[in-house]
């Protein structure tokens, strides 16, 4: 967090020499604040106090990347608590483990299955983006062995797990070009961890029993010179883990309190629906990395949904490509609606149509991503836009008849649009969820 | 390096709100439920700020659902036709401690049903099971105001929650609820002016704030879940900073959205999984999610989304 001028006024020599060309050391650190002026302007300053407004400067909470080439993730670097102050950065990177108790054709399977965790949703792709190879073995030769089963059967990021310094130097050997995250230094391994770690240039996690301890050992570990770290908790109930987490992030954010300035990582225990519940939880509540036993995709796509909500921008509404769409497979004969390209309105009647079993074109109106109402009362949404995207799109080349169906709440603008466009205009229904009645009862 | 303290004085907090009478209290349910009360937001401070724990009601509808998925449907296919017999089930068997009578059958387009069915409706319910109730309209204003202030009669002295009253729709459903005692939610479209516009409103007729739950009007998992989302932080943070008209619980709607939504619906969709776990979990994890940003009382309506989400509330409040 930046600091205020009067606390970068104490860092000064407080000569008021004006070398600067400011009157006062005062007023150079009031302008050194606001941005107005270089630090590198003062002569005088000392190495001590470079040093200090440098930290300060930095950003609250680490960046830490892991994984290579297009499969690289990276976590951290948030600067807010809720997400309408600013917004989420870097989304919550939801990874699924592979225990080294697996071997063969069972190992593989269970690769491919991760692997294959991918989905499209309101047009974008959102996927599982990193295994957790996991030490359930005890053995470091096996542990070794599914890490480099894993190098080999997929491309994700890696995260090798093992409380064992030798387990972790075995699997980190075979993999390190994947520059896997490495998990966990605890107080009694810490100095081998991060050995390895800087050996390896691998990020590392620590984890200690609680926030004290975790930043005590964050410290030490840093101190030795490793300073891509991602922080745990030791096993902690889910009520634990919640009230954690976000003490870590208030610490981290609002008091800038370095030891906890990391990334961190949740290991989700429990059964399956334990596991929906706490995953769920936790990607709203600050983990950065999510990993869970759970590779159904009737579990993982509701979760990647979940990052993919809670990550959008909400300063800026998603947007879908004004142009038209087909669902279902649509003749000449089938009805035309419009709506706007806020994605969220698309998508709802989308769904709606969809469900109504009625193959139907839909006309998306650039509206820049405002919803119908919002769009009309500021005026962009009118017959002219409408019948701009009726040129445009072709649509006359698709369907014989000349009907269009309109939102029920712009019912008002069906005359002029009539008149604009000599289409026979239908008013539709108000809410989305009535459309597949109306295209049933109505329409035809 | 010592951890620094955090400290934080807020000048308000979420309002407490009982719903249900017992005997004594000159109702006739045999438990009451008691929401809100949070002083800090979710997670903030020790686990004492937090309140009382978010409920679950769970819906009963007044007449057949017609267009409810299999997954859903087929567990209360022996007693959808009767709403008395439904909310039993839902308190017997899946652990109801709030049921929402949700009067989809009296809408112009859904069956039109009298002013007679909704009361009737009303009194056996009430009669069938001794938790609280929500009774909450079509949504279509007209037909609402004809029919939801005689639902409000046949319930008075349960001390129920009546609903939704809008910016546009408010005075009949308000005026009853302040003759009959009871709680109302107020409801605005995904938009935290309008939510505070509607409170000032039905506060300006006399109805007493401590009464009234905000409804900000629900997304579904993947379906603008995140606006609800941020607009219930916001109501919890003015609510925290002492604004008064922002002081109420909240309540959200995720059974309904969750089933109209194609991700819980589709039986045969390719890559997605298990149709009859994937349905309930979306539900769950909408629930679960909107929990984070500060809900009360959640409506759901798959027993077993019912039943994750209970047990992670039981695991995280107290
Ligand atoms: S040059 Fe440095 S020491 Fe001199 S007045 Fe400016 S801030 Fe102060």
């Amino acid at each position: 967090m930046a600091l205020s001028g009067l606390e970068i006024f104490k860092l000064l020599p407080k000569t008021n020499c004006k070398e600067c060309g400011k009157p006062t050391c005062l007023a150079f650190a009031m302008q050194l604040a606001q941005k107005k002026a270089k630090l590198e302007d003062c002569p005088h300053v000392s190495e001590d106090a470079k040093e200090k407004l440098a930290a300060a400067a930095a950003p609250p909470m680490q960046l830490v990347k892991f994984g290579n080439g297009d499969n690289e993730v990276q976590v951290g670097r948030e600067t807010v608590l809720f997400r309408h102050e600013e917004k989420f950065y870097n989304p919550t990177v939801l990874t699924v483990t592979v225990s080294d108790k697996l071997s063969g054709e069972e190992l593989n399977k269970r690769i491919e299955k991760i692997n294959s965790l991918e989905f499209e949703r309101v047009g974008q792709q959102i996927k599982v983006n990193a295994i957790a190879v996991v030490n359930e073995s005890g053995s470091s030769e096996k542990f070794a062995a599914a890490a480099q089963s894993v190098k080999q059967g997929s491309e994700l990021a890696m995260i090798l797990c093992s409380d064992s310094p030798e387990a972790i130097e075995a699997a980190v050997s075979k993999t390190s070009d994947r520059v896997p995250l490495i998990a966990s230094a605890k107080e009694d391994t810490a100095e081998q961890m991060a050995k390895i770690s800087k050996d390896n240039k691998c990020p590392l996690v620590v984890k200690a029993p609680s926030i004290e301890a975790l930043s005590q050992l964050s410290e030490k570990v840093k101190s030795g010179g490793v300073e891509n770290l991602v922080l745990t908790l030791e096993d902690k109930s889910p009520r634990e883990s919640l009230y954690n987490s976000t003490r870590m992030r208030v610490l981290s954010l609002r008091k800038v309190f370095r030891p906890l300035g990391y990334p961190t990582i949740s290991f989700i225990q429990g059964d399956e629906s334990e596991q929906v519940a706490a995953a769920a939880s936790l990607i709203c509540k600050y983990s950065n990395i999510v990993v869970v036993d759970a590779a159904e995709p009737e579990v993982i796509l509701p979760l990647l949904t979940v990052v993919m909500n809670i990550f959008t921008d909400p300063q800026k509404p998603v947007q879908v490509e004004p142009k038209l769409y087909s669902v279902g497979e649509p003749d000449e004969n089938s009805p035309l609606m419009f709506t706007t390209n806020f994605s969220l309105t698309y998508y709802t009647v989308e769904s709606d149509v969809e469900s109504s079993r009625v193959a139907s074109y839909i006309l998306v109106v650039d509206t820049e991503g405002t919803s119908v109402l919002t769009a009309y009362s500021g005026d962009k949404l009118n017959e002219k836009v409408v019948a701009d995207a009726i040129k445009k799109s072709n649509v006359e080349e698709h369907i014989k008849h000349r009907k269009l169906i309109i939102p029920g709440y712009v019912a008002v603008m069906s005359g002029k649009l009539e008149e604009t466009t000599g289409w026979e205009v239908m008013v539709g229904p108000r809410e989305s969820a009535t459309i597949p009645k109306y295209l049933k009862e109505v329409w035809q | 390096m010592p951890i620094p303290e955090i400290t934080e004085s807020f000048a308000g907090k979420v309002n407490r709100l009982t719903l249900g009478a017992t005997i004594e209290q000159g109702g006739t349910r045999t438990s009451t439920v008691t929401v809100g009360g949070a002083e800090n937001v979710v997670y903030g401070g020790s686990t004492e700020d937090s309140g009382h724990k978010p409920v679950i009601a769970m819906d009963v509808l007044d007449s057949r659902p017609d267009d409810w998925p299999d997954v859903l449907a087929e567990n209360y296919k022996d007693v959808m036709e009767s709403p008395a017999d439904w909310g039993k089930k839902c308190v017997d068997e899946f652990g109801a401690e709030l049921i929402c009578v949700k009067f989809d059958g009296i809408h112009p387009d859904k069956g039109n049903k009298d002013a007679e069915h909704a009361v009737k409706v009303t009194q056996d319910v009430l009669q069938a099971v001794g938790v609280p109730l929500i009774l909450w309209g079509c949504d279509d204003d007209e037909k609402d105001n004809e029919v939801m202030p005689k639902v409000s009669e046949a319930a008075k002295g349960e001390n129920v929650l009546l609903g939704t009253v809008t910016e546009d729709n408010y005075k009949s459903l308000t005026a009853i609820a302040l003759a009959d005692k009871h709680n109302l939610i107020t409801e605005a479209p995904v938009d935290i002016n309008i939510s505070k516009q509607v409170n000032i409103l039905v506060s300006d007729m006399g109805f007493p704030l401590e009464r009234v739950i905000s409804f900000q009007a629900t997304g579904a998992l993947g379906y603008g879940m995140e606006y609800s989302y941020s607009i219930q932080e916001r109501q919890r943070l003015a609510a925290l900073s002492g604004d008064k008209m922002m002081a109420m619980p909240v309540i959200c709607d995720v059974g309904y959205e969750t089933w109209r939504v194609k991700e819980a619906r589709q039986q045969d969709a390719a890559g997605w999984g298990s149709a009859e776990k994937r349905g309930p979990i979306w539900e769950a994890v909408g629930a679960i999610c909107l929990l984070q940003s500060g809900a009360d009382i959640i409506r759901m309506r798959h027993p077993k989304a019912v039943e994750i989400v209970k047990n992670f509330i039981d695991n995280v409040w107290q």
